[in-house]
């Protein structure tokens, strides 16, 4: 139940930052939302057996699947790189472009092009 | 023995990729790996083909795991046909950005290595994970040669398209990622086979596979969620534009064809939901264009509308249907990239696609003008090109099927879609059509005009525009192809016995 519920906070605060219009922020969404993510695929091994997939004798039981938590190390690793890449694109381009972005209340011209870009 | 090759096919470029990685500013070996290897990528698709045309399937477990815990590869028909097409138009698009300019980045060889190798990868993977996976490794370079321009001549706008780009396909990616959690949660397994008509007998599985189709259509472009490959394809460099036409959208067309036939079995009742929203594509794809202004936005508009055309062969879900959209799919690729270099190989001459810009510029083209003009009206669907075969096969699947109002939107979206292809024809090469004499005021731009445009910036545009009519003429030969695969999907029986023997 703990897990739905981090789950769910994690997915509304990504929601809420993604519908924002600064870009560090998008960002920051879809970190929360990757980390939602992540966890939704552990809790898809079950959460109720934890004991380590290593050794010779396991019982079924009691030992994690380790299938679900290889998942989410591979997913991890690729939304880290393309999080990375994001913060490069975001400092990258135009600055004049940023001039009408870092400001939340403005909407000058400059602003206006990127805007949907950003989504 | 020949099953344990197939991982080979991914392999190669990956590890080419990470040699013409050390590529230095000259790097004229680079390039040579680079086309080696593409030509013999193409040429192992040729060969899966034809091992594959009879309904074989040939399937692979890596690393001599059990079955079911081994990461499955598998070649039928209609992956091994997405191969070889996939793996042409990446061989005629790269040699279209080597004479273009773009080409000389010393990073490009890496790239379209890595890009190749995810693209096969994700077409003959059969593991859900796995299809994350690959699609990732097919759009990570991507990213990159998104930017990719000569040195100086990096844009603004490819920057703006880029984020575009990343933050959508980003967005996707989880949620698939979300999807495949959700199979794995309720099924306890996310190989496909496994998965065989699992969502046919429980709802759970259904509404799980259901978020990794919603996932693919948005990568798709399907509508309503079209409105970032109209605008972040025309960002980038024309030859790239012309290389992601023909892959990053047809590897998500593919894993819907692929899922919906596997894990739903191509299940009746959630059809009608294809049907509604695939004609939607195609009527606001082509309605979306007619606002446009240059040459790659009208095309890349019209590419999401031909999306619906080819989705709406697995709405349908017949044998004809099925052969349809694969004929449809394969023709689309070429006939989009002939387009798009097309549009490329004026936009390099003249710098810019601004229909505008281009009138009475370009004077006379009659090799780019013949080439244009050939995929265009395939792409309207007249005959004798590919893309008269291909709609009226849809459009008789169609009118089977008992889908009248489907079959009739169609017909609307080639006229529309021929009006739209006139729009850029009048504009750009019919100079005496649209009105005679060239502004005098213009004299400066003129001058450059006299020459035609070089013979390596036409020839990939031509290459393409000739297979598209080959396969009009010819069309029977590949539509034969298309009905092998068209069973393969129907009945998956020999997919998931030679992945689960």
């Amino acid at each position: 139940m703990i897990l739905a519920l981090t789950i769910g906070v994690l997915v509304a605060g990504a929601v809420y930052l993604l519908l924002q219009q600064d870009r560090l922020r998008v960002i920051l969404g879809f970190v929360l939302l990757s980390h939602a993510v992540n966890l939704l695929l552990f809790s898809a091994g079950g959460i109720d057996s934890r004991e380590e997939p290593l050794g010779g004798s396991l019982d079924p039981a009691t030992t994690a699947d380790p299938l679900p938590q290889a998942f989410v190390l591979t997913a991890i690793v690729i939304a880290f790189a393309i999080t990375i890449y994001l913060l490069v694109l975001a400092v990258t381009g135009n600055p004049a472009e940023d001039d009408g972005l870092s400001d939340l209340d403005e909407t000058g011209p400059t602003a206006v092009p990127s805007r949907g870009a950003r989504r | 023995m020949t099953d344990a090759l197939l991982p080979l096919i991914v392999a190669v470029p990956l590890l080419a990729a990470g040699v013409a990685a050390f590529a230095q500013r000259r790097h004229r070996w680079a390039v040579a790996l680079l086309l080696v290897t593409l030509t013999a990528n193409v040429v192992a698709a040729g060969v899966l083909v034809a091992a594959t045309s009879g309904g074989g399937v040939i399937a692979h477990g890596i690393g001599g795991w059990p079955n079911g815990i081994a990461i499955p590869f598998v070649a039928d028909a209609f992956s091994a046909l997405m191969l070889t097409v996939a793996g042409l138009l990446t061989l005629v698009c790269v040699i279209f950005a080597l004479v273009a300019g773009t080409g000389s980045n010393r990073l490009f060889a890496a790239l379209v290595l890595v890009l190749t190798a995810g693209v096969n990868g994700a077409l003959l993977t059969a593991d859900l994970f796995n299809l994350f996976v690959f699609v990732e490794v097919m759009l990570l370079p991507s990213y990159g040669l998104l930017v990719l321009s000569r040195r100086g001549r990096g844009t603004d706008e490819a920057v703006t398209g880029s984020r575009l780009y990343v933050t959508f396909n980003l967005f996707v990616s989880t949620v698939l990622l979300a999807g495949v959690a959700l199979v794995y949660g309720v099924a306890g397994t996310v190989n496909l086979a496994e998965l065989a008509g699992a969502a046919k007998r429980s709802p759970l599985v259904a509404a799980a596979l259901g978020v990794c189709l919603f996932a693919f259509a948005m990568k798709a472009a399907v509508v309503p969620v079209h409105g970032w490959l109209a605008r972040a394809y025309p960002s980038t460099s024309p030859a790239v534009t012309a290389l992601f036409s023909g892959l990053h959208t047809k590897v998500a067309i593919y894993a819907i064809y692929r899922i919906y036939a596997v894990g739903f079995e191509g299940d009746q009742r959630y059809l009608w939901i294809g049907v509604a929203v695939f004609s939607a594509t195609m009527l606001i794809g082509v309605l979306g264009a007619v606002g446009e202004d240059r040459m790659r936005s009208i095309l890349a508009f019209h590419m999401v509308s031909q999306i619906g055309y080819i989705l709406l062969g697995v709405a349908l879900f017949t044998p004809l249907g099925l052969a349809a959209g694969i004929f449809y799919l394969l023709h689309h690729m070429i006939v989009k990239a002939s387009l798009f270099l097309s549009a490329g190989a004026i936009e390099t001459r003249f710098g810019t696609d601004r229909l505008e810009d281009l009138r009475d510029r370009v004077g006379r083209e009659p090799v780019l003008m013949v080439a244009f003009g050939v995929a265009a009206l395939s792409l309207a669907g007249i005959p004798p090109f590919s893309g008269f075969f291909a709609k009226l096969m849809l459009l008789v699947a169609a009118v089977e099927a008992g889908q009248v109002a489907a079959a009739v939107i169609a017909v609307v979206v080639s006229l529309i879609t021929l009006l739209s292809m006139l729009k850029i024809y009048n504009a750009v090469f019919a100079r005496t059509v649209t009105g005679g004499d060239l502004p005098s005021g213009t004299a400066g731009a003129t001058v450059r005009v006299r020459q035609r445009t070089r013979a390596g910036l036409a020839a990939p545009a031509v290459t393409l525009a000739a297979v598209t009519l080959g396969l009009g003429l010819g069309a029977q030969g590949l539509f034969g192809l298309a009905e092998v695969a068209a069973a393969g999907l129907l009945d998956t029986t020999a997919y998931v016995g030679a992945v689960l023997p």
